[in-house]
């Protein structure tokens, strides 16, 4: 495959990253999804646009998030410099709510009254149902009912935000299925509902929008590397589900052709089996949800449920820019088990006094397998794209300590 | 070309009867029975069948057609099982048309020439896709139309005039005129609103319209059928199956004659 000049320019006016993305989506949605690209394209260029999404992100979600040196981790890898992009400081705890201040304020420069959104772990349902909040949107979340019963805290949240959460019980119960349920929701409620999409997948244009929404988090990161060691980083990391804060942080960097650029997907019980969610590594081409990308299926193209201790990363699918840069050989792309993902998690709590989610615990995870062997003067990012505090009773769970005894003892 | 599609438009012209279009799941409740209702269906009255590929991810079904994909996925039915289906069923009818309904990957999976030799060889006499929009017309549509097979697009409420062209360019056989935005088996089909819809569409081309989604009885059959040139029925039929399955799913003595005696009571509406 040939080079191009520019990783930065896709996709084409067809959708496309190479062969990846498009729109196959159903007719009923197919004028919807050429509104929206017709509008977002009027305000990607509007200065006024930016200027209220500007203002919020700072005073709202509390951008720009720090770039932080992480001195007694590099210490106790004895390898590469080692900075955290700390975007699990944002309001509601990760990178989702950059994407959702984004289409919310699309929404309603698209004068619609209504939004949707589906959830998996329930970050990006509470990310939606706070914009919704703080706009004065209804808001409609579906969640697999599966998921509902693993991440009461998140359910609880989105309720407390006025959201009305449905857990959907068909199919397996879980991401995808919520996907699904909230394509048929935009289907029969297209003129006044606004749908908006986790993560830098789906039809065209929601992977580049996603996307430019979260390339602050890399703009940002570039700008701060470039005061703080008067140079671009050596390499970036950053964990892989749909893929929206790892594009966010690659983004800005695709043609500074000296970073290397590696992301992590869920290794889950490792890809010898069925139980992962490494669309890349261990999934092929396929067409899912308005859009072609690689995918969990089996040899009858039906699509496999993915595995992950990362209720965020088990999606069987990834963002379609993802597969392009994965072809291409731009961004190479590796996976960590849910054992490694623990271990992270618990040496940067150790080191760091940081409790990250267990999504970025998987890039961290492969950090820790390649940090020790670089040279001390190789400076790498990592996107610490959330926190713990959704993941301490799975974690809990894991390492044996029985949570509801111990608040028994505290509370007689 | 002219496939078993068109022949039998052009005869239900001449007869000066709407036809009657109906949906089963291929392999729901599981591959032999689903062979036996398809083999009854145009004794029961079904001018044209629609057979449905199952998926894992039906997201412009209802709940019954989603439900029908999950009993044959688990009953092991796949897309060469679906194809093999339709070579048993031709065995027998060589005249009704039969066109396969489902959505893209798993024709992309089994690759876009060999699905369509396998299907044309099968007698498959067109497709319709759900995710495959206009945008997408070299995919699947293109490649169908040249290999003899009608690819059938969908139009809906939200298809407006300007866009029209585009949705009816390389459609062929007939078009399917969705009556509600929604998805299978939801709401209820407004005979006023389609009649509208419908002389609106005839104003672009001259192909059949058939119109479904929402219609659920003979008498519903009959007031569409008036309107349109075809009405089809999916859900409702489904649901039959559904309602005669025991406990571990399994199809009850007496589902066949109780799924095709229905058809044959919704398939009075256009006759």
């Amino acid at each position: 495959m040939s080079t191009p000049n520019s990783y930065m320019t896709g996709p084409d006016e067809r959708g496309l990253f190479g062969t990846f993305g498009g729109r196959f989506v159903a007719e009923t949605l197919m004028p919807l999804i050429l509104d929206l690209e017709r509008e977002w394209g009027e305000a990607k260029p509007d200065p006024a646009f930016w200027e209220e999404f500007n203002m919020l992100a700072k005073d709202y979600v509390g951008r720009p998030s720090p770039l932080y040196f992480a001195e007694r981790l590099t210490e106790e890898l004895g390898g590469a410099k080692i900075y955290f992009k700390r975007d699990e400081l944002n309001h509601t705890g990760a990178h989702k709510i950059n994407n959702c201040l984004g289409q919310i304020l699309l929404a309603r420069r698209m004068g619609k009254t209504r939004i949707i959104a589906e959830t998996g772990a329930g970050q990006h349902g509470v990310a939606t149902a706070t914009v919704c909040a703080l706009f004065g949107l209804p808001c409609t979340v579906y969640m697999g009912a599966t998921d509902v019963e693993r991440q009461a805290p998140n359910v609880f949240r989105m309720r407390l935000l006025n959201a009305e959460i449905k857990p959907v019980t068909s199919g397996s119960g879980t991401l995808k299925d919520a996907m699904n349920e909230a394509l048929r929701d935009w289907v029969t409620n297209v003129e006044d509902t606004f749908y908006i999409i986790g993560t830098a997948a789906g039809p065209h244009p929601y992977p580049a929008m996603v996307r430019d929404f979260q390339s602050v988090i890399g703009k940002e990161a570039k700008a701060q590397m470039l005061e703080r060691e008067g140079r671009l980083p050596d390499s970036l990391v950053a964990c892989i589900g749909g893929g929206s804060n790892a594009l966010g942080l690659f983004h800005p960097f695709l043609d500074d052709k000296d970073v290397r650029i590696i992301g992590v997907e869920a290794g889950g019980h490792g890809l010898e089996g069925d139980e992962h969610a490494a669309s890349l590594t261990g999934g092929k081409p396929g067409v899912l949800h308005g859009n072609r990308t690689y995918l969990l299926q089996d040899e009858d193209g039906q699509i496999i449920e993915g595995h992950s201790i990362s209720a965020g990363l088990d999606y069987p699918g990834i963002g379609p820019e993802h597969s392009w840069l994965r072809d291409i050989g731009r961004v190479e792309y590796v996976h960590a088990k849910d054992t490694e993902a623990l271990e992270a998690f618990q040496l940067c709590c150790r080191t760091e006094g940081i409790i990250p989610a267990l999504e970025p615990s998987h890039a961290l995870a492969h950090l820790t397998k390649i940090a020790p062997d670089l040279p001390k003067n190789h400076i790498m990012i990592m996107n610490m794209c959330g926190r713990g505090d959704k993941d301490i009773f799975t974690v809990a769970q894991h390492l044996g300590f029985d949570m509801a005894s111990v608040i028994g003892e505290t509370t007689q | 070309m002219t496939t078993r599609i068109n022949t039998k438009f052009a005869a239900l012209k001449a007869e000066g009867r709407p036809g009657f279009v109906s949906y089963i799941m291929s392999g729901d409740p599981d591959y032999d029975t689903s062979l036996e209702i398809l083999r009854g269906l145009p004794d029961a009255g079904a001018d044209v069948i629609e057979l449905g590929m199952c998926f894992t991810d039906p997201m412009a079904d209802g709940v019954a057609i989603q439900l029908a994909a999950q009993r044959a996925l688990a009953g092991g039915q796949t897309l060469p099982k679906t194809l093999e289906l339709v070579q048993e069923f031709r065995k027998q009818d060589s005249e009704t048309p039969l066109i396969l309904m489902g959505y893209y990957n798993p024709i992309y999976i089994y690759g876009v020439d060999a699905f369509l030799a396998a299907a044309k060889a099968a007698g498959v006499d067109g497709l319709i896709v759900v995710d495959l929009p206009p945008e997408e017309d070299d995919e699947l549509c293109i490649p169908a139309n040249k290999a003899g097979m009608n690819f059938i697009r969908l139009a809906t409420p939200t298809t407006d005039e300007a866009r029209l062209p585009a949705v009816l360019q390389n459609t062929s056989g007939f078009v399917y005129y969705v009556s509600i935005t929604g998805i299978t088996g939801a709401g209820s089909a407004q005979q006023d609103a389609v009649a509208a819809a419908v002389g609106r569409l005839k104003a672009f081309t001259d192909l059949p319209i058939a119109v479904g989604f929402g219609i659920t009885t003979p008498e519903q059959v009959a007031e569409i059928g008036s309107v349109a040139d075809a009405a089809v029925v999916g859900s409702a039929i489904v649901r039959q199956i559904e309602a005669n399955l025991d406990e571990h799913g399994r199809a009850k003595p007496g589902l066949v004659d109780a799924v095709l005696d229905f058809t044959r009571t919704l398939s009075q509406g256009v006759r």
